[in-house]
C-alpha cells in the first residue's frame, strides 16, 4: 500500500463518517460537526494529491487547503450563528422541528 | 283654400286629444274628464260650424256643390305615395254638424247618467276617442284614413259595449259586435284593396285624379269580371258589404240590439246617432262608385246592380226589424229594432233616392233616435235600473220632462204627418221608392214598416207611460218570496236631474224643427248636398203625386198609432205577468216576433256549428299534424343531445378525467418526496453517488 493510498483511505473513512453523521444526526451542531468533518477529509485529500503528486514543489495543494480551511471557519461561523438565531427563536436545535421557513 | 279646410283636422284631433289627456290621468279627476271631453266636442261643434258656414251658399252655382280638399302624402310604397287628407263638402259638414252637437248632448247627459258608475273617468276617454274615430271617417279624403278611423270606432264600440264587462251579457255582446262587424270589414277591405288595384288611389276627391272622380269611374266601368259586371259595381257591393256589418243591415244585424248591454248614452251615441249611421254614410260616400254607369230612371236617380242591391237589403232589413220591435218587451232593444228598421229606411233611400234622401233621414233620425235613447235612458235611470216595459207604466205621473220629449222623440219616429222631422224625411224615402223603376216591391216594404213603426211606438209608449206604475208588484212579490227584500221598499220612479233632462230638451227640439229643412215646398237640404238650384215652392206640397203620397202616408201612421192605442192605450194590461196582446191572439207569429225570427238559433246551428267545426279540425290539425311534425323536431333532438351527451361523458370526458386523475396523483407521489428534509435530499445524493460509482467502476471494468 502506497502512502497515497493510505491516506485516501483515511480521507474516505474521515468522509464517510462526517457524512453519516451529517445525513444521521438531529442536533443542528451535531450535523455541523459532520460537514467540518467531511469538508477536513476533502481538504485530506487535497493535501495528499499535492504531497505525493508529480509537483510537490509548487505550494499549490497547501494554498488551496489553506483558503478551503478560511472558508471552513468562516462556513462555521455563519453556521453557528444561524443556529443560535434559530434556536433563540424556537427554543430549540432539533433540525425536525425547524423544517418551516414560516416563522 | 279657406282655413277652416286647413284645418278641419282639429275636429277629430281635439277629442282625441281629450281622449289621451283623460287616459293619462290618475282616476278621480271625474270633473276634469267630463269637462275635456264635452270641451273638446263643444270646441269642435264650433269648427264644425264655420265648415257648415263655409259650405253654405253654393247650390246653384255652375260647379255644383262646395268641395275642397287637402292631401298630404302620408307614407310611400315602393315608388308610390299613400296620401291621407280630408275633404269637406256638404256631406261633410253636415255629419260634423250632427256628430258633434249630439254627441256633446250624449256627453253632458252621460254626466248625469253615469254619476255612479266608478269608472266614470275610463267611460269619458272611450267617448271621446270613439267621437275622434266618427269625426275621421266623416272628414277622410281617403279610403284608407276612413278605414282606420272606422276601425277605431268599431274598438271603441267594442270597448263601450263591453263597459261593464263584469256582466256576462255585455261581455258576449261587445265580442258579438266586434266579431259581426268584422265579417263586413273584411268586404270593405278587399274593397279597398281591389279598388287601390284599379284606379292606384284610395283619395275620393283629388282634382280628377280620385277614385271618385269621372276618369278612374270611367276606367273600372269598362273592365270587366265574374259574370260579366263591371268592376265599379263588384267593388261596390265589397264596400256596401262594410256598412251592412256597420249599419246593421240584414244578415248582419245580430249584433245591435245585443249591443243595448252597454250603458244608455253608449246606445244613443254608437247605435241611433253616428257610429250605425256610418255605414250609411260610407254608401253616401261611395255613391258616384255606386251610381256610375246607372240608367237614369225616373226623378233622375240612376239604377245599377249595386244600388238596386242596397235598396234591396235596406227594405228588407225595414219591415224585417220592424216586425221583430213590435214583439220585444225590453225598452231598449225596441229601439234597438226600431234602428236597424230605419237604418234599413236610409239604406233604402240611398238605393232608391240618392244621397240627399238617405242623408235626411239619417240627420234627422240620428237627433229623434239619439232624443229617444236617452230618453229611455231617463226612464231606466228612473226606474231604478229597470229594462222591461212590462214592469213599467204610469211614468207620465212621475217623469213628466221625460215623458213630454219621448212623446216628441216617439211621433218623430212614427213619423206623425207636418209637424215631425221623421215624416218628411221617411216621406221622402217612400216617394222615392213609389218612383223607383225596377220595383214596387221596396215601397210597399216600407209602408208596411211604417205602419209597424207607428204600431210599436205606441205600444211602447202605452206600456211605459201611461196606466198604472206596476213596478211594485214585482218588487212586492219580491219581498214575499224573501223576506230580506223588506227593507228595499218600494220607492216610486222619479224625473232625472236637469243635466239629463235640459239635452233631451234640446234634442226635442231638433226632432221637431229639422224636417222643415227638407220638405217638398223647400227641399234645403236636397239643394245643398246636391248644390242644386232650388226654390220655395208652396204648391209642390199639393202636386198630386207628392200630395197622394203624403196622403197615404198619413194615413199608414194613423193607423198604426190608432191600431197601438187600441191594443195597449186603451185597455191597460194589469199584472206583470199578463200575456201581451198579440200573444194571446197569435202566440205563433208573437213568439216568431219574439225571438227575433230565431236569427241566432239559425247562425247558431250554421254559422257557429261550422265555424266550431273548423276550429276544431284547425286544433285537430295543429295537434297531431303540425303538433306532431314539432313532436318529431324534438325527439329527433333530443336523441342527439342525448348522444352528444353520451360521448362526452363517457369519450371526451372520461379520458381527460383519467389523464387528470394520473397527474394529480402522480403529483402527489412526487410531493411526498418532497419533504423539505436536507438530511433526506443529502441521503439521496448519497446514495446515488456511491450508486453512480458503483456504476462507473462497473462500467469501466466491463
Amino acid at each position: 500500500m502506497t502512502p497515497l493510498q493510505a491516506c485516501l483511505l483515511i480521507s474516505a473513512f474521515l468522509f464517510a463518517i462526517g457524512f453519516a453523521g451529517a445525513v444521521t444526526r438531529r442536533h443542528a451542531i451535531l450535523v455541523l460537526i459532520g460537514i467540518e468533518l467531511m469538508l477536513n477529509a476533502a481538504n485530506l485529500n487535497l493535501i495528499a494529491f499535492w504531497r505525493f503528486g508529480p509537483h510537490p514543489e509548487a505550494l499549490t495543494g497547501f494554498i488551496f487547503v489553506l483558503f478551503s480551511m478560511a472558508m471552513a471557519g468562516a462556513e462555521a461561523a455563519v453556521g453557528l450563528a444561524l443556529i443560535i438565531a434559530i434556536y433563540r427563536h424556537k427554543k430549540t436545535s432539533n433540525l425536525d422541528e425547524v423544517k418551516e421557513l414560516k416563522g | 283654400m279657406i282655413w277652416i279646410v286647413k284645418n278641419l283636422w282639429l275636429i277629430p284631433a281635439l277629442p282625441l286629444f281629450a281622449a289621451g289627456i283623460i287616459a293619462v290621468n290618475k282616476q278621480p279627476a271625474r270633473k276634469l274628464a267630463a269637462s275635456l271631453a264635452i270641451g273638446s266636442m263643444a270646441l269642435g261643434f264650433l269648427l264644425s260650424l264655420c265648415a257648415f258656414a263655409a259650405t253654405l251658399g253654393h247650390h246653384g252655382g255652375e260647379h255644383g256643390a262646395f268641395r275642397e280638399v287637402f292631401s298630404f302624402n302620408w307614407i310611400q310604397f315602393g315608388g308610390q305615395w299613400m296620401d291621407i287628407g280630408w275633404v269637406l263638402d256638404p256631406l261633410t259638414a253636415i255629419m260634423l254638424v250632427m256628430v258633434t252637437f249630439v254627441g256633446m248632448l250624449i256627453f253632458i247627459f252621460s254626466v248625469g247618467y253615469m254619476a255612479h258608475d266608478e269608472n266614470f273617468m275610463r267611460f269619458f276617454c272611450f267617448l271621446a276617442l270613439f267621437a275622434a274615430g266618427m269625426l275621421g271617417v266623416v272628414i277622410a279624403n281617403n279610403l284608407f284614413l276612413f278605414f282606420v278611423s272606422w276601425e277605431i270606432v268599431g274598438l271603441t264600440s267594442y270597448l263601450l259595449i263591453g263597459f261593464w264587462y263584469h256582466k256576462p251579457n255585455a261581455a258576449a255582446a261587445a265580442k258579438k259586435a266586434f266579431i259581426t262587424t268584422r265579417i263586413g270589414d273584411l268586404g270593405l277591405l278587399l274593397g279597398m284593396v281591389w279598388l287601390y288595384a284599379e284606379t292606384g288611389t284610395l283619395n275620393f276627391y283629388d282634382g280628377g285624379k280620385g277614385c271618385l272622380e269621372s276618369g278612374a269611374l270611367a276606367t273600372m266601368l269598362t273592365h270587366a269580371t265574374i259574370g260579366g259586371m263591371a268592376v265599379s259595381t263588384m267593388i261596390g257591393l265589397l264596400i256596401f258589404l262594410g256598412a251592412v256589418g256597420k249599419s246593421g243591415q240584414v244578415p248582419l244585424h245580430v249584433w245591435l240590439p245585443d249591443a243595448m248591454e252597454g250603458p244608455t248614452p253608449v246606445s244613443a251615441l254608437i247605435h241611433a246617432a253616428t257610429m250605425v249611421a256610418a255605414g250609411v254614410f260610407l254608401v253616401a260616400r261611395v255613391y258616384p262608385l255606386m251610381s256610375v254607369g246607372g240608367i237614369i230612371g225616373a226623378h233622375g236617380v240612376p239604377v245599377t246592380t249595386s244600388l238596386t242591391v242596397i235598396t234591396w237589403v235596406g227594405a228588407i232589413t225595414a219591415i224585417f226589424a220592424a216586425s221583430i220591435a213590435v214583439a220585444q218587451n225590453d225598452i231598449k232593444r225596441i229601439l234597438a229594432y226600431s234602428t236597424v228598421s230605419q237604418l234599413g229606411y236610409m239604406m233604402m233611400g240611398l238605393g232608391v233616392g240618392g244621397v240627399a234622401v238617405g242623408m235626411f233621414h239619417l240627420i234627422t233620425h240620428a237627433f229623434f233616435k239619439a232624443l229617444l235613447f236617452l230618453g229611455s235612458g231617463s226612464v231606466i235611470h228612473g226606474c231604478h235600473e229597470e229594462q222591461d216595459v212590462r214592469k213599467m207604466g204610469g211614468l207620465k205621473k212621475y217623469m213628466p220632462v221625460t215623458f213630454w220629449v219621448y212623446f216628441a222623440g216617439m211621433l218623430a219616429l212614427a213619423g206623425f204627418p207636418l209637424l215631425f222631422s221623421g215624416f218628411w224625411s221617411k216621406d221622402e224615402i217612400l216617394h222615392a221608392a213609389h218612383g223607383w223603376s225596377v220595383s214596387q216591391i221596396p215601397f210597399y216594404l216600407g209602408c208596411a214598416g211604417a205602419l209597424m213603426t207607428a204600431f210599436y211606438m205606441t205600444r211602447q209608449m202605452s206600456l211605459v207611460f201611461s196606466g198604472k206604475y206596476r213596478g211594485h208588484q214585482e218588487k212586492s212579490n219580491h219581498s214575499a218570496h224573501a223576506h230580506s227584500h223588506s227593507s228595499e221598499s218600494s220607492h216610486d220612479p222619479h224625473e232625472s236631474p236637469a243635466v239629463m233632462t235640459v239635452p233631451l230638451i234640446i234634442l226635442a227640439g231638433f226632432a221637431i224643427l229639422l224636417g222643415f229643412v227638407g220638405t217638398p215646398a223647400w227641399p234645403w237640404f236636397d239643394g245643398y248636398l246636391t248644390g242644386e238650384e232650388f226654390k220655395f215652392d208652396f204648391s209642390k206640397l199639393t202636386e198630386p203625386g207628392t200630395l197622394g203620397l203624403m196622403l197615404v202616408s198619413a194615413a199608414i201612421v194613423f193607423t198604426g198609432l190608432g191600431l197601438g192605442w187600441f191594443l195597449y192605450g186603451k185597455r191597460q194590461r194589469k199584472t206583470v205577468a199578463e200575456k201581451d196582446v198579440l200573444e194571446a191572439a197569435q202566440p205563433f207569429i208573437y213568439k216568431l216576433l219574439e225571438n227575433k225570427y230565431y236569427v241566432d238559433e239559425i247562425y247558431e246551428a250554421t254559422v257557429i256549428r261550422f265555424n266550431a267545426f273548423a276550429a276544431w279540425l284547425c286544433d285537430f290539425a295543429d295537434q297531431w299534424i303540425f303538433g306532431g311534425a314539432v313532436l318529431l323536431v324534438k325527439y329527433i333532438t333530443v336523441g342527439l343531445a342525448w348522444l352528444y351527451r353520451l360521448t362526452d361523458e363517457y369519450f371526451v370526458n372520461l379520458g381527460f378525467d383519467i389523464g387528470c386523475e394520473a397527474l394529480r396523483e402522480g403529483g402527489g407521489g412526487l410531493s411526498k418526496l418532497h419533504t423539505g428534509r436536507v438530511q433526506t435530499y443529502l441521503r439521496v445524493i448519497g446514495v446515488a453517488l456511491v450508486a453512480l460509482i458503483i456504476f462507473l467502476i462497473w462500467g469501466r471494468k466491463a
